[in-house]
């Protein structure tokens, strides 16, 4: 290990602070000492618990002086999205409408990294409620991304994806409705994973669209995302440490949807991904081109499914102290209360069909792969963004290629695939069967190496 | 309703609450409910469930018939 230890991954950590050899103090220190030296510009992070996560290490590491381990989390400094409860801490959403709100107990999310010995470093930066693509309408000021502090980190869970790659924390909690755990990580160059729908509780996390809202992971590699997810779902991960070694590439069967998923990409989005295939190729994996036939349709979709959720979650608060919001996120959600029923009604009924053309694409396939974002990350503020000579919508570019698993419920995980010339990371996501996240884990774990060497 | 009565109704609330600025937004989520709606979901949706219905049986005795023996 050359690098300090608080940038290695939970699977090297682990072992060295169950052995005794580290301690998990000396860890957290270190997180909370990078805080201090770098949050001031980068903005990850609302809450900083340093005090309380210091004396939840100390009575980790006693635990561990004294014979006792929880599993591969026991003592690893892992960050909130502040959307996410924690007993006793403010919940803001990175809203004013939030103010003077304190959780009165744990979300079930929170209750099962504390159980399993996760030190709560702290709360998150996000756009405000988790209502927006590029962490910068916040009341606690724009997220930065460290490639390049003068772009975006995508979001929501911006300040999740900084902190894991500036040593903020070893892993992170998010939330993803659109693409808002898969689009940071795509754009800070970290893993990122939204389960199956419904596999992971949404109790005391911050609602924005119930029927699309999902919890799971940021880290630093597909096996720590795939034990966090499996202690997030409520399974002892003691008994699974240590995960099984990655299954071999070759023989994989990977499906590759063109049509829609390849008509708006980056040039150097696109060579990255061409290159990632060849590379599996290479060594063994099959591709095979697959077709989503109503893809075309997903934006419309998504939009009248999303917006009146949104709306309705914050109904009363629209009404009572409409000014605490920042603006465009006001104007989006009272754009949400325009949408008629009846054209709800047909995106449930799209979302149906969707859902069917996606089953349909991964029979045969082990998983569904694509570019997670068409573009690397873009200017803080910008609202278009120029791809392949024509301008386009940043909001509707970050979230074309992923909010299609929202819609649909498949699991789907971004995983780094390079950077562009300018040092900016590329994301490649894989979209796995229904109720079969772990299936998808297994096939993005095989991949990892090859894809980011 | 239709799309065009729809936007104008809507614009006029929007007026009327003092949020002009929503304009904008409605105009391009009026240009989104066009595309929903063109796209014909529900023929898609009837499709799929005709396609999925099992074959028809073949008739069974009339009632009663059989039950007399």
């Amino acid at each position: 290990m050359t690098a300090p230890l608080h940038f290695h991954t939970i699977t090297e950590l682990a072992p060295l602070i169950t052995g005794g050899h580290v301690s998990s103090e000396a860890l957290t220190s270190a997180c909370l000492e990078e805080i201090a030296a770098h949050d001031g510009a980068l903005r990850a992070f609302i809450t900083v618990l340093g005090a309380s996560a210091i004396a939840q290490a100390r009575a980790l590491d006693a635990e561990i002086a004294a014979g006792g381990c929880r599993g591969p989390l026991h003592g690893i400094p892992i960050s909130l999205k502040d959307l996410i409860d924690q007993q006793g801490v403010p919940t803001t959403a990175a809203s004013r409408v939030r103010e003077g709100h304190v959780a009165a107990c744990d979300a079930r999310v929170t209750a099962r990294l504390r159980a399993a010995g996760a030190v709560l470093i702290g709360k998150t930066n996000l756009h405000e409620f988790a209502f927006g693509t590029t962490s910068d309408d916040t009341a606690f000021g724009a997220v930065r991304n460290p490639h390049d502090p003068s772009r975006s980190p995508g979001g929501s869970s911006g300040g999740s994806a900084v902190g894991i790659i500036t040593g903020m924390s070893v892993a992170s909690i998010g939330t993803d409705t659109g693409g808002s755990i898969r689009i940071p990580a795509a754009a800070c160059g970290t893993v990122g994973l939204k389960p199956t729908w419904g596999e992971v509780p949404c109790e005391g996390v911050v609602p924005l669209s119930r029927s699309l809202d999902h919890v799971g992971p940021l880290a630093r590699s597909v096996a720590d995302a795939w034990l966090i997810y499996l202690v997030l779902r409520g399974d002892s991960t003691a008994a699974r440490w240590p995960l099984p070694a990655p299954r071999p590439v070759k023989g994989l069967r990977l499906g590759v949807p063109r049509h829609y998923f390849h008509d708006v990409l980056d040039d150097e989005v696109r060579a990255r991904f061409a290159a990632c295939l060849a590379w599996l190729r290479h060594e063994g994996a099959e591709t095979v081109d697959v077709v989503i036939p109503h893809a075309p349709g997903i934006a419309p979709v998504y939009l009248h499914a999303s917006l009146p959720e949104a709306a309705a979650c914050h109904a009363g608060s629209l009404e009572s102290v409409p000014e605490r919001y920042t603006r465009n996120v006001r104007l989006r959600l009272e754009m949400g209360r325009y949408v008629l029923a009846e054209d709800y009604v047909t995106a449930q009924a799209a979302r149906a069909v969707l859902r069917s053309e996606v089953d349909a694409a991964l029979a045969g396939c082990d998983a569904l792969v694509m570019p997670t974002l068409p573009i690397p990350a873009p200017p803080i503020g910008a609202s278009t963004v120029d791809v392949a000579g024509t301008p386009q919508a940043v909001r509707s570019m970050m979230l074309r290629l992923t909010q299609l698993f929202n819609l649909t419920g498949h699991p789907a995980v971004s995983m780094p695939m390079g950077e562009t010339a300018a040092g900016l990371p590329c994301g490649l996501q894989l979209a796995g069967r229904l109720n079969d996240t772990e299936g998808l884990l297994a096939t993005a774990a095989a991949c990892e190496p090859i894809v980011n060497p | 309703m239709t799309i065009d009565d729809w936007l104008e109704s809507a614009c006029a609330d929007a007026d009327r609450r003092g949020l002009a600025d929503l304009k904008p937004l409605l105009v391009t989520l009026a240009g989104a409910t066009r595309a929903l709606r063109e796209a014909g979901w529900d023929a898609v949706t009837r499709q799929q469930a005709q396609a999925s219905e099992p074959e028809p049986r073949s008739p069974g005795p009339p009632p009663g018939d059989g039950a007399a023996r």
